[in-house]
């Protein structure tokens, strides 16, 4: 049977959520072969197989945590040699593009990214993507070369398909591009002990009608009774309340949680490009005209000041 | 010797407009109105201030875009670049990712560069590729998304504000960089620079003058193609309560209802 490669991003060995999701997608086109690049594999590799994983190719070396991006592409262009898949996918982080990006030039192939879904199609695999702010959505296929796709969080279902998942090295040689950008020093987030961002099931997010850093713990509490994650507006990242990191919309992250609670936000459309598919939308705002009222499925007009805390206290009441 | 910055800018389809596609299934750029991309004012921005460091350089903006994009060129003129290049030819119609990497990276080339400045991502198409894929295509260093830049001694630094780390990484020139929204807000043109921005040098460059096949490039060339594009069905209008001090009880009940507690 064909076979695909999947780009794993793990912390360590700690495979992230999404790269489990491509697994699933995987499976739609041919057997997953999964590239583990950097340390980690041995804890890895059992994840990877238990989730679909025929092969796990692996390679380490100091050049993937010294230097950015390129490295990687080296080994991803040596896995693409090994194996000649029939597709390779990537999640959507913001190394995962880049690396699919450059691998696409190398190979001479097409690239779709930040695909919603995948399927097999009789042409090769068929991409869903969600265009203009979730506007549109549109169905695609790269027609030259291996189809090269990224793919964004919560875009399927982790699912459990053991396979063999032997472990083989990956003969890597790195390029003179390789060396090219030092990563002179790194500073890991903080861990809030919350979920991540774009992988959470729910996401309650303030904006600007926070009003102050000192009234984010509002969010917080009500994020914390549902065992969720926390976001915010750009104007509440650009006045200094919440950090960058937790941005949503265009220019910061883009989730499809199955609950997504909007407070004192208005809805403007580069917010909305970033999270108008969830499944379920809920907003508190104090303007009944704000735009975000357009887009949920349960809306409440009045104080987040007042709103937000009961709901939290009413949560954790139901919840005993 | 003269510090040469190429910043490349997309001239895109307002965002708070209604954007769709044309029948052939690209983004129709004919019937809307276009600026320059938002994210692109932080490349130029970020260029700018650079040269200010620099003891002498020049800046160059660069787009690949149809007639109308000019205006995106005369608008980073006016913030105060040096000169436009536009890569014009109706056979770049539909033209991908790929294809656009390939027609930037030989007029970069033909320009002459030691500095490539990229916005993010293109606020249309949203991809945030393009500077890596120059950097390949002009095997130099990429330093992406950087939300702080700086150029001295020959060497671009700046740090990266990634997922799980902030890093701050290092590459000699020549290099691609791109910036983020986050890197500063970018200038207003003044009076003055849309007025000098008038008599600024804006050539015009086609496929021709750079060498590459028209089956290279436009929807024919094009890797990926689009079957289907469908608007999405408007969500169905939910529920909306005015909070008369129940409004928070009552929002549990409804994500009780959907069984989120
Ligand atoms: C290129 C570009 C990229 C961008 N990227 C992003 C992005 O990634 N993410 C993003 O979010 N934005 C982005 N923006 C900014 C976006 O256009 C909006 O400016 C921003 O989303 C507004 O944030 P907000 O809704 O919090 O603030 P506002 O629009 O000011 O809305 C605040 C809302 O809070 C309500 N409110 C105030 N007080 C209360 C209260 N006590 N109780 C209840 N409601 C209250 C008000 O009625 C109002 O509706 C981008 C803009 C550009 C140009
Ligand atoms: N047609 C174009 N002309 C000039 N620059 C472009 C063009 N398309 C993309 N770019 C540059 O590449 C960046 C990323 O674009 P993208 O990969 O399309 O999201 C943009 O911010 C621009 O700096």
């Amino acid at each position: 049977m064909a076979e695909v490669l999947v780009y794993v991003d793990h912390v360590d060995g700690a495979v992230r959520k999404p790269t489990l999701e491509l697994l699933t997608l995987a499976r739609r086109i041919g057997e997953p072969v999964a590239v583990h690049l950097g340390a980690g594999a041995d804890t890895a590799a059992p994840v990877l197989a238990e989730h679909g994983a025929v092969k796990v190719l692996t390679a380490d070396a100091p050049e993937f945590a010294e230097y950015l991006v390129v490295p990687k592409v080296d080994a991803v262009a040596a896995a693409y040699k090994a194996v000649s898949p029939v597709a390779v996918l990537f999640p959507s982080s913001a190394e995962g593009k880049e690396i699919a990006a450059r691998l696409a030039v190398r190979i001479g192939s097409g690239i779709i990214t930040d695909a919603i879904d995948l399927e097999a199609g009789d042409e090769g695999p068929v991409a869903t993507q969600s265009v203009f702010a979730a506007a549109f959505t549109t169905k695609s296929r790269v027609t030259t070369g291996t189809p090269v796709i990224t793919v964004k969080p919560n875009s399927a279902a982790v699912e459990a398909a053991p396979a063999a998942g032997a472990v083989e090295q990956l003969e890597v040689s790195f390029g003179e591009q390789a060396t090219g950008t030092k990563v002179v020093s790194r500073t890991p987030r903080e861990s809030t002990g919350r979920p991540e961002l774009t992988e959470a099931a729910i996401v309650v997010s303030g904006g600007r009608g926070i009003n102050g850093a000192e009234n984010f713990p509002v969010i917080e509490a009500l994020a914390d009774s549902l065992g969720g994650a926390v976001g915010a507006s750009r104007a509440a990242v650009d006045a200094g309340w919440y950090p960058h990191t937790n941005q949503v919309g265009q220019t910061g992250k883009s989730v499809s949680p199955q609950l997504y609670i909007a407070a004192g936000i208005s809805g403007a459309i580069q917010h909305r490009a970033g999270m108008q598919t969830s499944k379920t939308i809920v907003a508190i705002n104090k303007d009944e005209e704000a735009p975000i009222f357009e887009l949920v499925d349960y809306g409440v007009v009045g104080d987040l000041f007042d709103v937000v805390p009961q709901l939290t206290e009413e949560v954790k009441a139901r919840k005993g | 010797m003269s510090l040469r910055i190429v910043v490349c800018v997309k001239y895109v389809p307002d965002a708070t407009g209604d954007r769709h596609f044309a029948e052939d299934l690209t983004v129709d750029r004919d019937d809307v109105d276009g600026l320059l991309s938002e994210l692109d004012e932080y490349a130029v921005e970020q260029a700018l201030q650079i040269a200010d460091e620099a003891d002498d350089a020049e800046i160059t903006v660069l787009t690949v875009g149809p007639e109308d994009a000019k205006d995106a060129l005369r608008k980073a003129l006016s913030m105060g670049a040096d000169k436009a290049i536009h890569v014009e030819d109706d056979d770049l119609h539909g033209t991908d990712a790929l294809g656009t990497s390939l027609v930037l990276a030989a007029a970069i080339e033909k320009a002459g560069f030691d500095l490539v400045v990229c916005g993010m991502a293109s606020t249309d198409g949203s991809m945030g590729v393009l500077p890596a894929m120059l950097a390949e295509r002009l095997g130099v260093p990429q330093a992406t998304l950087l939300s702080e830049v700086s150029v001295a001694d020959g060497k671009v630094t700046g740090r990266r504000d990634g997922d799980a780390a902030s890093e701050q990484l290092e590459a000699a020139l020549p290099a691609v960089i791109s910036v983020t929204d986050q890197s500063g807000e970018a200038r207003y043109p003044s009076f003055k620079g849309i007025m000098a921005a008038k008599k600024k040098p804006v050539e015009s460059w086609d496929l021709e003058e750079l060498e590459i096949e028209a089956d290279a490039v436009g929807l024919e060339g094009a890797w990926t193609k689009v079957d289907e594009a469908a608007e999405r069905p408007a969500r169905t209008k939910g529920t909306i309560v005015e909070d008369e001090g129940e409004g928070g009880k009552q929002l549990a009940a409804f994500l009780a209802e959907r069984k989120f507690i």
